[in-house]
């Protein structure tokens, strides 16, 4: 079993308060890891130092057994590493290929002195990315305040994958959707994996970690406090893990 | 919804309704004109045509220096007396030229490109007051107002800039293109023809220099990174920074292209009026506003374009030019740009989702 992507031992404290505690985990590429917690268990804090948005205090992370030193959000991405936030960070008001290339538009020439932006070929491009995708949205120049939740989250992951992420992590990625959307966008990341990327997502939604995860993480104030196969455990024994129930220890 | 002609069902949304609000502006200008012919049977003429441009030069300028910045979702509020600036510094310098012994070409070319310089000045201050220490773009702009008007006070001493050399009027008055009933074309320079033969002028020389400007930027906005960027910042800041856009330059450089068309507003002034004084532009902010609303952006930030401010900036020309040759006072221009403002924002509201 080698990780894609491992930490371990990773600490973020704040002030007095420990938010990660010592944790180790791993992601294997084509592997969807679930990240489970109640409010305040961690989950976020060290999803945001593997992206860079937080310098760990103690530990280390590990792509492709080479460690890393994360600077910054800009760092992890140019590593392979891509957040979805729970917001998208979209901007609602341009279509999308302008998302999709947003930072990262494609020039070319003009007049010789000028640089345009190019924007036949990112048409084209995402095109491509959504149809790769099987992703369909009706008109790739309706601005993002046109599309639906799960357009956006589609149009979201379509601008991380593009980039040739190598892991993808996902902040409560079903959270604002219809019941027929959060089913497409299962579909979707269970079509990533097969990709052979590296998915670690972030839910309170049982069901959808039931889904779609293969391995389930719990953490409870800071701590990772287990860790099964989703297809060796039962949503009672995760629950039980999450608010830290003590009969769950005597079935292990 | 349609893939090919790029249409979502809201777009589609109201048909009639809708493209009627979409094309207010445009049936808003017919009307103005329609009225002003009525009232004034030599009114619609090419030259009257080319009086509004003309006339409405700073206007255009200044609306385009708003749009920028409104855009971003900030605003600058010391256009017009950037603009005001620009006048002073462009007039004492073009003096001091030629008093200097320089021939009047030289010197006000010189002494346009030194107000082009000193006047991207306040704009780098705005800028980097609102994206480096975070001020407010309203706060920092309105103290950059203060700070322009004082120094073109404290430089003109309650004097306006005068005794600019006589070609500076002449570039200023002047057209691009002139045909004397000869039928020779002549650019640039008025042919001597008899007393009483008519000749046509062709595009007074400010308008196109105004929109040489004009169209240089609607191209930087809408074909470059720097013009998406734009977009996205005043879309969702937050999505912009996380996508790696440089913020921070961007604002700066957005306060400077403003200041950069308040600064060419105040040497097409120059030229034409050949004078220079502090409040030049002061009445100004309100127009340059109102044409970037007119024009269908949104003051949150996110939307807007060139074309279509120019447009809204063309309602604010036709409407002041055709007053005065009504012999109304301007101020009745004031009351009007005012009402207009607020219809502008009205129609918006009561016809949503045709923003771009």
């Amino acid at each position: 079993m080698s990780y894609l992507l491992e930490t371990k031992n990773i600490t973020k404290r704040f002030g007095g308060l420990i938010a990660v505690d010592h944790v180790s985990f791993g992601v294997e590429a084509g592997e969807v890891v679930a990240l489970l917690g109640d409010n305040g268990a961690g989950k976020s804090t060290l999803i945001k130092m593997i992206s860079g948005v937080y310098t760990p205090d103690e530990g280390e992370i590990f792509l492709e057994g080479n460690k890393l030193e994360i600077a910054s959000p800009r760092d992890a991405i140019a590593k392979g590493i891509e957040t979805i936030y729970q917001d998208l960070a979209l901007a609602e008001n341009m279509d999308v290929p302008s998302n999709i290339f947003l930072g990262r538009e494609k020039t070319r020439r003009a007049l010789g002195c000028f640089n345009v932006l190019n924007n036949d070929y990112m048409t084209k491009e995402s095109e491509k990315i959504l149809d790769e995708l099987d992703i369909n949205i009706p008109s790739l120049k309706a601005n993002i305040r046109n599309l639906s939740g799960g357009q956006r989250q589609a149009v979201a992951i379509s601008r991380s994958i593009y980039w040739n992420a190598k892991v993808l992590i996902m902040d409560e990625p079903t959270a604002a959707l219809g019941i027929s959307e959060q089913k497409k966008v299962l579909e979707l990341v269970s079509s990533l994996r097969k990709q052979g990327i590296a998915i670690i997502i972030i839910s309170h939604q049982m069901y959808d970690v039931f889904q779609v995860a293969d391995r389930i993480i719990v953490m409870r104030r800071g701590v990772k406090v287990g860790e099964r196969l989703a297809r060796k455990t039962t949503s009672e024994e995760i629950v039980s893990l999450i608010v830290g129930a003590e009969m769950v220890d005597n079935k292990n | 919804m349609n893939r090919d002609t790029g249409l979502s069902n809201a777009d589609f949304k109201g048909g009639i309704r809708y493209s009627l609000g979409r094309n207010w502006v445009l049936i808003f200008i017919f009307l103005e004109l329609l009225i002003f012919s009525l009232a004034n049977k030599a009114f619609f003429s090419i030259e009257t045509i080319q009086l509004i441009l003309f006339n409405g030069t700073e206007v255009f300028l200044l609306a385009i220096a708003e749009l920028f910045v409104i855009i971003t979702g900030g605003i600058d509020h010391s256009v017009g007396f950037v603009m005001g600036f620009a006048t002073v510094v462009a007039s004492k310098s073009i003096v001091a030229l030629s008093g200097a012994g320089l021939p009047p070409f030289a010197s006000i070319l010189l002494g346009s490109l030194l107000t082009v310089l000193i006047g991207l000045l306040p704009g780098f201050v705005n800028g980097w007051l609102v994206a480096y220490l975070r001020v407010p773009a309203f706060i920092a702009t309105f103290a950059m107002l203060g700070v322009t008007h004082g120094v073109s006070e404290l430089l003109t001493q309650g004097i306006p800039a005068k005794n600019l050399p006589s070609l500076a009027g002449d570039i200023g008055n002047g057209s691009f293109l002139y045909i004397p009933p000869s039928g020779v074309w002549s650019f640039f320079v008025r042919p001597q023809v008899e007393r009483g033969q008519h000749v046509w002028a062709i595009i007074p020389n400010m308008v196109v220099f105004s929109f040489f400007f004009i169209a240089l930027f609607a191209f930087i906005l809408k074909r470059t990174r720097f013009g998406r960027h734009l977009y996205a910042i005043g879309g969702n800041m937050d999505a912009a920074i996380r996508s790696g856009i440089n913020v921070k330059h961007d604002l700066v450089k957005t306060y400077v292209v403003s200041s950069l068309f308040a600064s060419l507003a105040g040497i097409t002034y120059v030229m034409k009026y050949i004078t220079g004084k502090p409040d030049a532009g002061a009445n100004m902010v309100l127009e340059a506003i109102a044409a970037v609303v007119i024009g269908g952006a949104s003051m949150a930030g996110g939307s807007g374009s060139v074309g279509r401010t120019v447009l809204g900036a063309l309602i604010i020309a036709v409407l002041e030019t055709g007053l005065r040759i009504m012999g109304l006072q301007t101020f009745t221009t004031y009351i009007l740009v005012g009402v207009i403002l607020i219809l502008a924002v009205v129609i918006e509201q009561a016809f949503p989702n045709f923003k771009r």
